[in-house]
């Protein structure tokens, strides 16, 4: 019988083990025996983690490995802890790891000919990185796994790499994800010095000890400059649209469903456990300043994704405005706001997953992921368009979705102290879903004029991509239609079941308190001392999640039919309309301009900003 | 202890990223990458440093003897680690991209826009 403690070095060292044996094995194995390997070892992988979840409960396992434990309360031991928030986050994660193992099957027939173990190895090393990364307890950890996860997106970002837009995009989203890494870690190194700790909890008892300071503030913007840049916050976030648009479409469902988000749950962890001390970062300081990020972050994103034509970029840009959201709620720092992320985070890893893997279809049949050029295309394919519909609709926040649920709960416990953030919500889910449906109507249902081919301003077609199966002939494999469809019921089940909700309310009552975390690591038990926040639905939820919905199907309406409507109305709006296209949209368009010089410049200025507004 | 190794260790990382914002080839953007993370070492080696202190491991040394922090050593051996495997990866990239685009000038690269 395993102990639970135990499960924890075992979740990080099952994927990295399997990627160890596929590199071995890879090469002489068949390839359908290679897929059945790398199934068996990810499903193992979800038993080990449901295991773990269901033992930890509501309490925290920790393992000190190799048994470094500490004496007098003074450790040079490295520390897992798991709690509810970060073993869901790894079972999320390897749910979908699961999903995607599955849905790539049949995926890269042809490359590399020569080793098939490659591109699953690669993906179970991800897995390790990301699983490591929600279970530790250290600081300097967090940075390895960081970097593990980091390095190994790059190398599945570009995988491809005879095509030329893929390595471009992973050269960008290398150099400035390791330059964000690299500041993490001269931000631990600051903290090193003032504490002469690495485990979160131990920091936090020393950070108590010292009164707050200009280096302590340094240190903390330095550590979340990293967390931030995977999270895609602005002005952040120029890497992952270019990323995502070129990564295959197995990876990028993991790239956008979870990968992006463990930026948010990093910088919420390390400000509860390290710095949210008596003697730590100031609340109010911080939640003015990382709401107001957020909020720009969701408003760029949503504004930039109903721009796009190039699908996988649209869904990219989709990806930042919902992370913006979350960062946003996360940052009310209550636990309400807490527990309603991570409602959202789930149901947005299925959604969003869902929605790339049918644009995955679409790229197999079609070669293409352009919304203008595949008008009317999509018809021959009747289920495709009903799961991209549905997705955009999820997205969008309809209720019973799980994405309405965690933005109904977001919005009620951020409405007090921020009377606007519904609005920012509705109006972000409405337009990311909006730009979704547009899409999808155009492509399956052949609605509208034919859209424009050419635009003189700054864009990336979707045209002229590799496909990534090689025969079009053949049949849709089946698992490319069965997994976005499964992925899309636990997002329904998210909203629909009391079951999540509950576990998330108590697991983020668990998550932003520091004694309980605190104490555990240390070995005593704790609980929590704030009530347990209520996250179910209530009508106004439901009526904001109708409103937005609403708001989704005008918006696409608008932009497909609006062309040909004949109204007295239509001249003056689209003036206007022209004239915020011109003075807003296309300078906006135009910062995003794919140049590495300029991502890392405004790296440095993002850097810059966060400190003035955190030490100041 | 003295502020001046912070300071160093900050100038460099403002060198690297200087180089980043202002290279036309991307080789050298890589190179800036890992001057920029070698501030990282600056500053860890600075945090551990005692002054008289030797080496850390006690073959034939007395156990109370002044040594430096190994920690951050272990910390910095770690860095180096994954800064090599990073610069590796990015070069192995920059090659591809010189191959499929035929320049390495990141002015010239504008697939992915707007």
């Amino acid at each position: 019988m395993v102990r639970t403690a135990d499960l924890l070095p075992l979740a990080v060292a099952v994927p990295l083990l399997g990627a160890v044996v596929l590199v071995i094995t890879g090469r002489r194995l068949p390839r359908p025996a290679i897929d059945a390997l790398v199934t068996v070892w990810a499903a193992l992988e979800v038993a080990g983690l449901v295991l773990l979840w269901l033992r930890t409960g509501d309490g925290h396992s920790v393992s000190w490995l190799g048994g470094w434990t500490p004496v007098h309360g003074e450790s040079v031991g490295i520390v897992l802890v798991g709690d509810r928030i970060g073993i869901g986050l790894a079972l999320l994660t390897s749910a979908l790891v699961l999903a995607v193992v599955v849905y790539s099957w049949r995926y890269f027939d042809e490359p590399p000919v020569a080793h098939a173990g490659t591109f699953p190895a690669l993906l179970l090393l991800f897995e390790a990185g990301m699983v490591g990364f929600a279970l530790t307890g250290d600081l300097f950890d967090t940075f390895v796994f960081f970097e593990l996860m980091g390095a190994v997106a790059y190398a599945l970002t570009g995988y491809r790499i005879e095509d030329p837009r893929p390595v471009q995009g992973a050269l960008v989203f290398g150099v400035v994800n390791s330059l964000g890494a690299y500041c993490s870690l001269l931000g631990i190194g600051l903290v090193y010095a003032r504490t002469g700790e690495l485990g979160f909890a131990q920091i936090g008892v020393q950070l108590t000890r010292h009164r707050p300071d200009a280096l302590l503030s340094v240190a903390f913007v330095l550590i979340v400059t990293g967390l931030l840049v995977k999270a895609a916050v602005v002005p952040l976030h120029f890497w992952l649209p270019d990323a995502h648009s070129v990564a295959p479409t197995p990876v990028c469902m993991l790239l956008s469903g979870v990968m992006v988000e463990f930026g948010v749950y990093g910088v919420a962890r390390v400000y509860w456990v390290v710095f949210s001390g008596p003697h730590g970062i100031a609340e109010p300081h911080l939640r003015a300043t990382f709401v107001t990020a957020g909020v720009l972050t969701a408003l760029v994103g949503a504004v930039m994704c109903w721009q796009q034509r190039h699908l996988k970029r649209l869904l990219a840009f989709s990806t930042i405005g919902h992370v913006g959201l979350f960062l946003a709620g996360v940052a009310l720092l209550t636990p309400a706001g807490t527990a309603g992320v991570a409602l959202y985070v789930a149901a947005h890893a299925g959604v969003k997953a869902a929605l790339f893997a049918t644009t995955g279809v679409l790229l197999d049949r079609f070669g293409s992921v352009d919304e203008h050029g595949l008008y009317r295309r999509g018809r021959e394919l009747p289920f495709v368009g009903a799961l991209f519909t549905v997705g955009g609709l999820a997205l969008a926040g309809l209720p019973p979705f799980g994405t309405g649920l965690g933005k109904a709960v977001v919005e009620h416990s951020g409405q007090e102290r921020l009377p606007w953030l519904p609005a920012v919500f509705v109006f972000v889910s409405a337009l990311t879903g909006g730009a979704v449906l547009r899409a999808g109507v155009r492509i399956f249902a052949g609605a509208g004029p034919r859209p424009r081919e050419r635009y003189a301003g700054p864009e990336t077609t979707g045209g002229g991509e590799e496909p990534e199966i090689r025969d079009p002939r053949r049949r849709i494999p089946v698992p490319m239609l069965a997994v976005p469809a499964v992925l899309l019921a636990p997002a329904l089940a998210v909203g629909l079941l009391p079951g999540p909700g509950v576990a998330l309310a108590h697991a983020a009552r668990q998550f932003t308190d520091r004694t309980a975390y605190t104490a555990a690591a240390f070995g005593h038990h704790v609980g929590p001392s704030a009530p347990v926040p209520d996250v179910g639905w209530n009508t106004e939820g439901v009526l904001l999640g109708l409103v937005s919905t609403v708001m989704a199907v005008l918006f696409a309406a608008v932009a497909v039919w609006g062309p040909v409507l004949r109204s007295p109305l239509v001249g003056p709006v689209t003036a206007v309309c022209e004239g915020v296209g011109r003075r807003v949209i296309v300078p906006l368009r135009r910062l995003h301009s794919g140049h590495l010089g300029d991502y890392v410049a405004w790296l440095a200025v993002g850097v810059a900003v966060l400190l003035v507004a955190m030490t100041v | 202890m003295t502020v001046l190794p912070f300071l160093t260790a900050g100038w460099i990382f403002l060198a690297g990223v200087y180089g980043m914002v202002t290279s036309r080839d991307i080789v050298h953007a890589v190179g800036c990458l890992a001057v920029a993370q070698s501030s990282t070492y600056v500053l860890l080696l600075t945090v551990g440093y005692r002054r008289g202190g030797i080496a850390p491991y006690f073959t034939d040394t007395p156990l109370r003897t002044r040594t430096v922090d190994p920690v951050v050593q272990a910390l910095a051996l770690t860095d180096v680690v994954v800064g090599a495997t990073v610069t590796a990866l990015l070069l192995a990239l920059a090659i591809q991209i010189r191959k499929r685009h035929g320049t390495v000038d990141p002015d010239a690269l504008t697939g992915l826009r707007g």
